[in-house]
Formats: C-alpha cells, sequence, structure tokens
C-alpha cells in the first residue's frame, strides 16, 4: 500500500533504469484508484490488470488482445497457491520467504505463459524440490560431522 | 516438515555448522532493512560491503546466501550488476539448492545486454540436459527470463530435444521456453515449426495446453501460417474442457478467422452453444468477443447474424447490469465493439448505458460515454442530450462534467449536425452550457457557437438575440477563477452580434452592452473582437434608420465618448482596434457635421459574406499553368552586386519581407541605404495614380485567376424542403424567447428545455400527420408524397418526419474541384493502422517464402532501445 515492491518479474528484457521507471508508473497509476473502480487500467499500450488482497496489490501487465478476466483468475490462482503453500499467507511470508514465492511463481508460470493450470501439481513439484534442497543439507551436515566439525 | 523449509532455515542450520563464519542470514538482512527505516539505504550499503566480503569466501554455500541477499536487495531498486560473475558461480554449483537461488538470481536481475550472459551457454546447456528434471527445469525457468539472440541461437537444439523428453514435466516447458527462442531468434522457427505442431497433439493435456498457448500468440503475428491448423484446433476446441486452453483457442480463431471467412461461419456455432452454456465470465467474455470480431471480419451476413449479435449484447447486458464493477466494465467495453458494426442492436441498450453514467466509477462512466456517442439518432438525440445535461447539474468533480459538456457538443457536431433537427433548441444547450462553473471548454463552446451560425443560415436571428441575451449579462463571465475559459463565448457572442446584427432584435441594446466599460477585464482577443463589432453594429443602425442624421450623430458621439476607456487597453492589438475604430466614428462624427457623410463609405469596410471553407480547400487548390513553385520569384541575389549582396545578408528578414528593392521601388529611395542597415527605411507612398493601377492590375488578376476565394453569388444547396417551411413555422407559434434583460440562470424552465417539449410535439403532429396522409393514400402532391408514403411503409425509417434544415456542410472548394476526396480518407486509415506498431513483428514470418527472411528485426525490448542494445551486446567470440 505504501508502493514498496515485494515480487517482481519481468518477461520482456528491461535494462534496471527502465525496470525502476515502468515499476514507479504502475504502482502510481494503481494506487491512485479508488475502492469501487475496476481492476482495469489503460497504461501507455498495455493493460493493466491489478487486484488488491489485504495490503498487497497484484499487478499484470498486459497486451491489448489478452483475455483482462483470464488475467484476474491467474491472479487469484497465484495468491491461492501462496496461501496453500504458506498456510493463510501474510505480507511478512512473501518479504522473509520471497525467493520461495519466487519459486511458486516459476512452477506456475513460465515465459508469462501458464504452464500449469492444476494446483495439486503446481504445489507437488514445489515440494518435491524442497524435499531434493533438505536431502542436500542433511548430506551437507553429515559431511561436517564427518569431519568433526558439527 | 519440507514444506516449511525455508533457505533460511537452511542458512540457519548452517550456521550452526560453520559457527561464527556467517554474518548474517537473509531473514537477518530483512529485518534489519525493516528496523532501520530512518537511515535505509546507510544499513544497506553496509550490508553490500559484508556480503562483497562473504562472496570473497571459498565457501559456495556462503556465495548462495549472499547472492540470494542480493536478490533481495535488487528487488529494493539497488544494482547488483558488479556481481553478475558470482551469481554465474553460484548457478554453476553442482547442489540444486544453490543453483535455485543462482538462476532466480540471473533471471531477475540479467537482461539481454548483460554481457556475462555470454559465459553461461554451456552450463545451461549441461544444466538443461541434466537428468534432474528439476535442474532442468530451473534451467528453462532462468532462461526464459534472460534469453538474448545468441543463447537462442545457441540453445535452440537443445531446447527442441528437451521436447521429447519422456516427461511432460520438461515437454511441457520446453515447448513454452521455444516461444522464447523465436522471439530471440525469428530464424528458429521455420524449422521447429513442424515439432510445435507434433505437441498439439500430445498425450498429455499440460503439454497440449502449451503448444497452444504458444501457436496462439504466434498467430497473432501472422494468422495465415497457421490457417492449416484450424481442422486441430477445432477439434481441440469441440473437445477440450480446460477453459484455460479454450480462451486460447477461441482467441486463435479470432486472428485466423479475418483470413478465412468459411471458418468463421462454421465457429459461430460451437461458440454461440458456449456462450449459451459457459459459466466462466472470462471465457464467455472471449466468446463474445470473438463472435464480435468473426461478424465483423464476415461482411456477408450469415442467416442467423442477427441472432447471434443479439444474443452478444443479451449477455453483454447480464454483464454491464453486475455488481461486479470489471464485469461492467468489460461489458461496455465489448458493447462498443459491437456498436461499430450494429448500432441498432446497441441503441436498443440506451436505458443501461445511460444508467451506467451515474456509476460511482469514473472509468466505468467515461466508456458508457462513448458508447453514447455512436448510440445517437435523430430521434433520440434531444433526450440523451437532455439526460446528459441533467447528469451534469448532479455531477461532481469538474473533470468529468467537463468531458460530458465536450461529449455533449460531440454527439450534436457530429457529421456536421447530422442528428440535428432543432437549431434553437441546440443554440439554447450551447448557452446553457455556459453557465457551467470553471470549465475549460469556453473555446469549444464558442467555436460551435460560430460554426453554427456561419453553417445554418435559418439560425441566425435565433442565434443573434441568444448572443445578445449574453453579451448584456457579460459581467456573469467575470469571474476572478483564471482556470475557466467561458468568457471566450463572449468573443462568439460580440462577433455573432456584429455580423448578423441586422437580426438584432434591439440592436441599439445589444450596441450598449457591447459599449461596458468591464470588458477591458476579458483578454485581448475577446476585447479585439468588441471593438471590432462596435462600427459593424453602428453602421447598420444608420443604415437602418435612412440616414437619421440626427439619431447618427447621436449614435457616434455616445460612442465616441464611451469608447475613450478602450484605448487603455493593456492589449496592444485590442488597443490598436479600439484607436482604429474611435477614430473612424470620429472621422464619421466629422462628416456628419459638414453633411458630406454617406452611410456606403461605411458599410463598404464589412462588404460581402464570410463562407466557411472546407477543410480540403487549401489542399485542392490546383497549381495553376505556368507557375512553378520551385523558381524563384524574384531573381536570387547575384554574385556580382556586391552592395545588394551585404544588404540581403545582413537584413535576412527584411530581405525577405520586402523583396529585391531595386525591382519593386524606384532605387533612389534606397540609394543611400547601403551600410547602415539600423538606420529606419523611409518607404515612400506610391502616389494615387500609382495605387490606383496597382489595385486595377490587382482586381484584374483577381478576376483572371479562377482560385481566388471571392464570395459566390450563386447559392448552394437552394433547395428548401417543405417540411424546413413546416418547421419554421412551428417556430412562430413557440414561446417568444425571454426578454432581454433576462439572466438565463433564473429561469424556471430552462429554454432549451422548452424546445425540446415543442419539439416533441410537433414531431408527434408531424408523425399523426403523415399516417392520415398515407392512411388517404391520396398524393396530391405528386412525386414528393408519394415518396413519403413508400418511405412509410418501412415503419423503422422515421428519418423523413424530422424537420430538414439547411446546414451549409464542408465549405467552399475552389472551383472545378469536387468534395470526392476519397484518398484523403484513405491515408488516414492508413496511417492508423501504422501506428498500431506490434513490438513481436518479428515473428511475423511466412512459412511460405522460399528464403527465410533475411531482415533480422529485433524483438520487442530491443526494439526500445535499439541503440542500448548495439552497445551493450559483446561481439559474439
Amino acid at each position: 500500500r505504501q508502493g514498496k515492491l515485494r515480487l517482481q518479474k519481468w518477461y520482456t528484457s528491461q535494462t534496471d533504469k527502465s525496470k525502476k521507471k515502468i515499476t514507479r508508473e504502475i504502482i502510481a497509476a494503481v494506487l491512485s484508484r479508488k475502492p469501487k473502480m475496476s481492476s482495469f487500467l489503460e497504461w501507455k499500450d498495455l493493460k493493466v490488470v491489478y487486484k488488491r488482497y489485504a495490503s498487497l496489490y497484484f499487478c499484470c501487465a498486459i497486451e491489448q488482445d489478452d483475455n483482462e478476466l483470464l488475467t484476474l483468475e491467474t491472479i487469484h490462482r497465484y495468491v491461492e497457491l501462496l496461501d496453500k503453500y504458506f498456510g493463510s499467507v501474510c505480507e511478512l511470508d512473501i518479504i522473509f520467504n520471497f525467493e520461495k514465492a519466487y519459486f511458486i511463481f516459476d512452477e506456475f508460470i513460465l515465459g508469462g505463459e501458464v504452464q500449469e493450470t492444476s494446483k495439486k501439481s503446481v504445489l507437488k513439484a514445489v515440494n518435491d524440490q524442497d524435499v531434493i534442497q533438505e536431502e542436500e543439507l542433511e548430506e551437507k551436515r553429515s559431511v561436517l560431522e564427518d569431519l568433526g566439525l558439527a | 516438515m519440507a514444506m516449511s523449509t525455508t533457505m533460511d532455515q537452511v542458512v540457519k542450520r548452517a550456521k550452526d555448522s560453520f559457527g561464527q563464519m556467517f554474518d548474517k542470514s537473509l531473514h537477518d538482512l530483512v529485518r534489519g532493512i525493516r528496523n532501520h527505516k530512518d537511515n535505509e539505504a546507510k544499513y544497506i550499503n553496509e550490508a553490500i560491503d559484508e556480503i562483497k566480503q562473504e562472496l570473497k569466501q571459498d565457501n559456495i554455500s556462503m556465495k548462495a546466501n549472499a547472492v540470494n541477499k542480493l536478490t533481495y536487495l535488487q528487488m529494493l531498486g539497488y544494482d547488483i550488476s558488479w556481481s553478475a560473475f558470482n551469481i554465474i558461480e553460484v548457478m554453476s554449483s553442482n547442489k540444486f539448492t544453490f543453483k535455485r537461488i543462482g538462476y532466480l538470481a540471473a533471471s531477475q536481475c540479467f537482461h539481454e545486454g548483460t554481457d556475462v550472459l555470454m559465459l553461461t551457454t554451456n552450463m545451461i546447456r549441461k544444466d538443461l540436459s541434466s537428468s534432474s528434471m528439476y535442474e532442468s527445469a530451473v534451467a528453462m525457468s532462468g532462461l526464459s527470463c534472460f534469453i538474448n539472440a545468441d543463447l537462442a541461437r545457441d540453445l535452440a537444439n537443445d531446447i527442441m530435444t528437451l521436447m521429447t523428453s519422456t516427461k511432460p514435466y520438461i515437454r511441457k516447458r520446453a515447448v513454452l521456453l521455444l516461444y522464447k527462442v523465436f522471439l530471440n531468434n525469428p530464424d528458429a522457427l521455420k524449422p521447429a515449426f513442424p515439432r510445435l505442431k507434433e505437441k498439439l497433439e500430445d498425450p498429455d493435456p499440460g503439454v497440449q495446453a502449451a503448444a497452444v498457448n504458444v501457436i496462439c500468440e504466434l498467430a497473432r503475428r501472422n494468422p495465415k501460417n497457421y490457417l492449416a491448423l484450424a481442422p486441430i484446433f477445432f477439434r481441440l476446441m469441440t473437445t477440450s474442457t480446460n477453459n484455460w486452453v479454450l480462451i486460447k483457442i477461441i482467441k486463435l480463431f479470432g486472428a485466423l478467422t479475418p483470413l478465412e471467412p468459411r471458418l468463421g461461419k462454421k465457429l459461430i456455432e460451437p461458440l454461440t452453444n458456449l456462450i449459451h452454456s459457459t459459466s466462466a465470465m472470462s471465457l464467455l467474455y472471449e466468446c463474445i468477443n470473438t463472435v464480435v470480431a468473426v461478424l465483423v471480419s464476415i461482411s456477408s451476413g450469415l442467416p442467423n447474424h442477427n441472432a447471434s449479435i443479439q444474443l452478444c449484447v443479451q449477455k453483454l447486458r447480464i454483464l454491464i447490469e453486475d455488481s461486479d464493477q470489471n464485469l461492467k466494465y468489460l461489458g461496455l467495453l465489448a458493447m462498443s465493439k459491437i456498436l461499430q458494426t450494429h448500432p441498432k442492436s446497441v441503441q436498443a441498450h440506451n436505458d443501461l448505458i445511460m444508467q451506467c453514467l451515474d456509476d460511482k466509477d469514473e472509468s466505468i462512466r467515461l466508456r458508457a460515454l462513448d458508447l453514447l456517442s455512436g448510440m445517437v439518432s435523430k430521434k433520440n438525440l434531444m433526450d440523451i442530450v437532455r439526460k446528459l445535461m441533467i447528469h451534469m447539474d448532479k455531477s461532481e468533480g469538474s473533470h468529468y462534467r467537463d468531458e460530458l459538456l465536450s461529449k455533449i457538443i460531440e454527439i450534436c457536431s457530429q457529421s456536421d449536425y447530422q442528428h440535428i433537427t432543432n437549431f434553437e433548441w441546440y443554440i439554447s444547450i450551447l448557452v446553457e452550457l455556459t453557465r457551467l462553473e470553471g470549465t475549460k471548454h469556453g473555446n469549444l463552446i464558442a467555436r460551435q457557437m460560430l460554426d453554427v451560425a456561419v453553417r445554418v443560415e435559418s439560425i441566425r436571428p435565433f442565434a443573434c438575440n441568444q448572443m445578445a441575451i449574453l453579451l448584456a449579462n457579460a459581467h456573469v463571465f467575470i469571474i476572478g477563477s483564471s482556470s475557466t475559459t467561458v468568457a471566450e463565448v463572449l468573443y462568439a457572442a460580440a462577433w455573432i452580434c456584429g455580423e448578423f446584427c441586422s437580426y438584432l432584435k434591439e440592436p441599439q441594446k445589444t450596441l450598449e452592452s457591447i459599449l461596458n466599460t468591464k470588458i477591458i477585464l476579458f483578454p485581448g482577443h475577446i476585447q479585439s473582437v468588441y471593438y471590432q463589432n462596435i462600427l459593424k453594429i453602428i453602421t447598420y443602425l444608420i443604415q437602418s434608420s435612412d440616414n437619421d442624421e440626427i439619431l447618427a450623430k447621436q449614435l457616434v458621439a455616445m460612442t465616441i465618448d464611451k469608447m475613450s476607456i478602450f484605448l487603455s487597453s493593456g492589449d496592444v492589438e485590442a488597443q490598436e482596434r479600439a484607436s482604429i475604430t474611435l477614430h473612424i466614428l470620429k472621422t464619421v462624427l466629422k462628416l456628419i457635421e459638414k453633411s458630406e457623410f454617406n452611410v456606403n463609405e461605411l458599410s463598404a469596410l464589412f462588404d460581402g459574406v464570410l463562407n466557411p471553407v472546407a477543410a480540403k480547400a487549401q489542399r485542392k487548390v490546383a497549381i495553376p499553368n505556368g507557375l512553378d513553385l520551385d523558381a524563384w520569384i524574384n531573381d536570387p541575389p547575384s554574385e556580382s552586386e556586391d552592395e545588394s549582396v551585404t544588404t540581403d545578408s545582413r537584413h535576412d528578414n527584411s530581405g525577405f519581407f520586402y523583396g529585391k528593392h531595386e525591382e519593386n521601388y524606384s532605387s533612389n529611395s534606397y540609394s543611400n541605404e547601403t551600410s547602415n542597415y539600423q538606420q529606419p527605411r523611409n518607404y515612400v507612398e506610391p502616389t494615387t495614380d500609382e495605387l490606383e493601377k496597382q489595385r486595377e492590375s490587382r482586381k484584374q488578376s483577381e478576376n483572371m485567376n479562377p482560385f481566388y476565394l471571392k464570395d459566390s453569388k450563386k447559392t448552394k444547396l437552394t433547395q428548401k424542403h417543405e417540411t424546413s417551411i413546416d418547421h419554421s413555422n412551428g417556430n412562430e407559434s413557440m414561446p417568444s424567447t425571454p426578454g432581454k434583460g433576462a439572466i438565463p440562470a433564473n429561469l424556471q424552465i430552462s429554454l432549451s428545455d422548452q424546445l425540446y417539449r415543442q419539439s416533441k410535439i410537433d414531431e408527434e403532429n408531424r408523425r399523426l400527420k403523415k399516417k392520415s396522409k398515407s392512411d388517404g393514400g391520396s398524393s396530391k402532391k405528386g412525386k414528393k408524397s408519394s415518396k413519403k408514403s413508400d418511405i412509410a411503409a418501412i415503419d423503422e425509417n422515421e428519418d423523413d418526419i424530422y424537420p430538414t434544415v439547411q446546414v451549409t456542410r464542408g465549405g467552399e472548394l475552389p472551383e472545378g474541384v469536387t468534395e470526392s476526396g476519397h484518398e484523403d480518407n484513405d491515408d488516414d486509415i492508413g496511417s492508423r493502422k501504422n501506428k498500431k506498431y506490434d513490438p513481436h513483428r518479428a515473428l511475423n514470418i511466412d512459412f511460405n517464402e522460399k528464403p527465410i527472411q533475411a531482415t533480422y528485426t529485433p524483438p520487442p525490448s530491443q526494439l526500445k532501445e535499439p541503440s542500448k542494445k548495439l552497445v551493450e551486446t559483446p561481439p559474439v567470440s
């Protein structure tokens, strides 16, 4: 709500400078909307679709002939995924585990296209990867133990 | 357990293992930033220094932790591009945990211009073909963000191989990633296409969906290539139950139908079935949009064409009536698409759209306004405008009110006032609009008043007297606020009253209001028009008084007396005009006293009629024979004439305006003036003989020149319809215009409302009359009435019951030129099409073309910053 960026994902190659500029402009445009307004606004030659969940705004910039309602569903699906993964997700979960939020996103969307519409499959893939990570950690610990460091 | 494992916990446990070696986990960093809100930058700079230390350690988990923290800082807007090499190091770790962090960092901060990317090709290739599907997937996700032309070229085959993986999880990603490859390396499209096509029939629905997504994107760029796939898509559409996929397929068909109308005909049925059955709004919306697009592209009527449009409009009505603002907004948006081709279907929902004008959401109100302009007809214009006027009174926010005002003017004036049947009503609407507080559109209203008065001859008496009321109440426009421009209407009012003063009911009173001393408070250009028109009204008054010298003298003396104050106007032009007017009047007074005054000398100043000139007139002026626009009018300064060269080059401007002196004026007047160019030039006045000669020759050349814009004696469109006479009779019976002193704002019922009611009564009467006429079937009046009853047979067409008011449309064109001018319109459409710029144009590749398009069009972001790209991309080694 204060216009702080929590997560961002770009599907067109942009320099840091232009990313910052675009982010600033879109945040300003979205924050200036009143609560009763629709979730769509026109921004340059793109359409911005946004939805507010508690204190977080989720925004997508889409092309002219993209479907706004489908984009809203995509946003909602992602929020559901976060919610399932973290268990009633809140802003702090995303701030402190931002890399997890990205990992979930990458399982859901690739190159700007939805790649997996089943929530179950997305979460299974994320959890599988967490298990791999866990195993690697155990491995590491046992190596350290072997070396007498732990 | 596994689910809640986060990197922090990993690090924390590792920290336990390593003891003091870790300074800060990501958790600590985030918390630290939140605790240092006052000096965030300082805290972060310290943290970055620590991170730099950590990156120097020879410990991969510490490096990964550092990179993870950097990714977070990058999101906050800090530059971490310096760490690109460290990121690659972490990406190349053989531990999945670290590789994932490395790829995430890369996907967030690398872009196609990042120069270390060229070092990554082999590492990414290795990761793509990893035996662990998750490693491969991580590499693909990362690559989809930072892929550039080099990577796309070098890795295209590896990605193609992944499309044949045994795991759907991998195939799906490879298919989606392929689109990014095409974008960055369009040459890959043609050879890869057959395999992509196979994926449409992949056993896994997820892979199918991915292939549909990619082809849908591709087809937006060049639909022609994908027409052959229509049968496959058609089958998918009728069998798939996945709405995500259905939407994409339907979108794809939307792109294909303009090329193949038969496809459109085939689509209508399944699409309308979906519209009937689906409960998913996103799918419904997509279907409606596609049906509309299909019906637009098949201009020849389908048998159930109208039924489909009706269905769409009905469904849209449900969307618009929904309490969800989003559906309302999109419903209106889709309506406006239908409006362009089927205005009648949309007009039926007039009520609904008017309701939307009351919506809380301004963006919805504006959408509804957009629709209105396409919905007006002769029949409903007055009703719609009336509602808008009422609406304007209620609405808040000057921006929206101004928007309403300009919309009212737009819908009334569109296609040369095509829908206006009663111009008295329109003038009174314009007058009422001037009461809108703080409007920015004073200019717009003024222009309309002028335009209507000039173009609609029959309205001039009414307009003049309405304008006279405005002038009499000019004081209400003296408002302190500078944000409003409503005073501009006085500019129009003064000119109309002056130019058409013969229609004024009480010209002398109008003259007195114009002589209001307060007008020096108005902007200069308004004053100027005032001063200029004073003279016109006086001239008329004297003319119409039958040379009553006493009256003339009195009038002129009074005006001279009042005008002297205008000499102190602060605006140079206004002051000058006041001065000229004043001196002409003084001369007139002198002549009257000597009894030598002839009013015709005065009226000669304002002789002639001002006709509107067509917008294209200038362009249509043919170049006369023998005129060479590139030739010098005067000889170019010759090198030999030293003197004149020096003067010309020094005087630049004066040389331009005066031309070469020797040729135009007697050279002796300039003979002494060669060196001191600042010395004022002595303009030698030509003798009266010379003047007379010049005038004669000019007149002659004017007569010879067919393109000279002289006022034409012949009147255009002289034929006045019977109905318009009816109409003017109707006027006479109307309540007379309110007295001059009345301030329109105080009227109980506004004038426009009175006129509106009268108009409705007239309309009804005419309808009855027509009915009785056609019932009787007797056609006494020959051609015309028989034609009328023919039209009456078609019930819908009621246009003939409306009065036809003669409007001078377009404007004067040079003789011998017709208004056809289609070529201009075509140009306009062409340029509009060009403007719609497609960033993915690179994918517009024709598969049937023999040589693959060699011209490389850069992908989107490169197009935005082409110069940057050239600088930043390292040469391929």
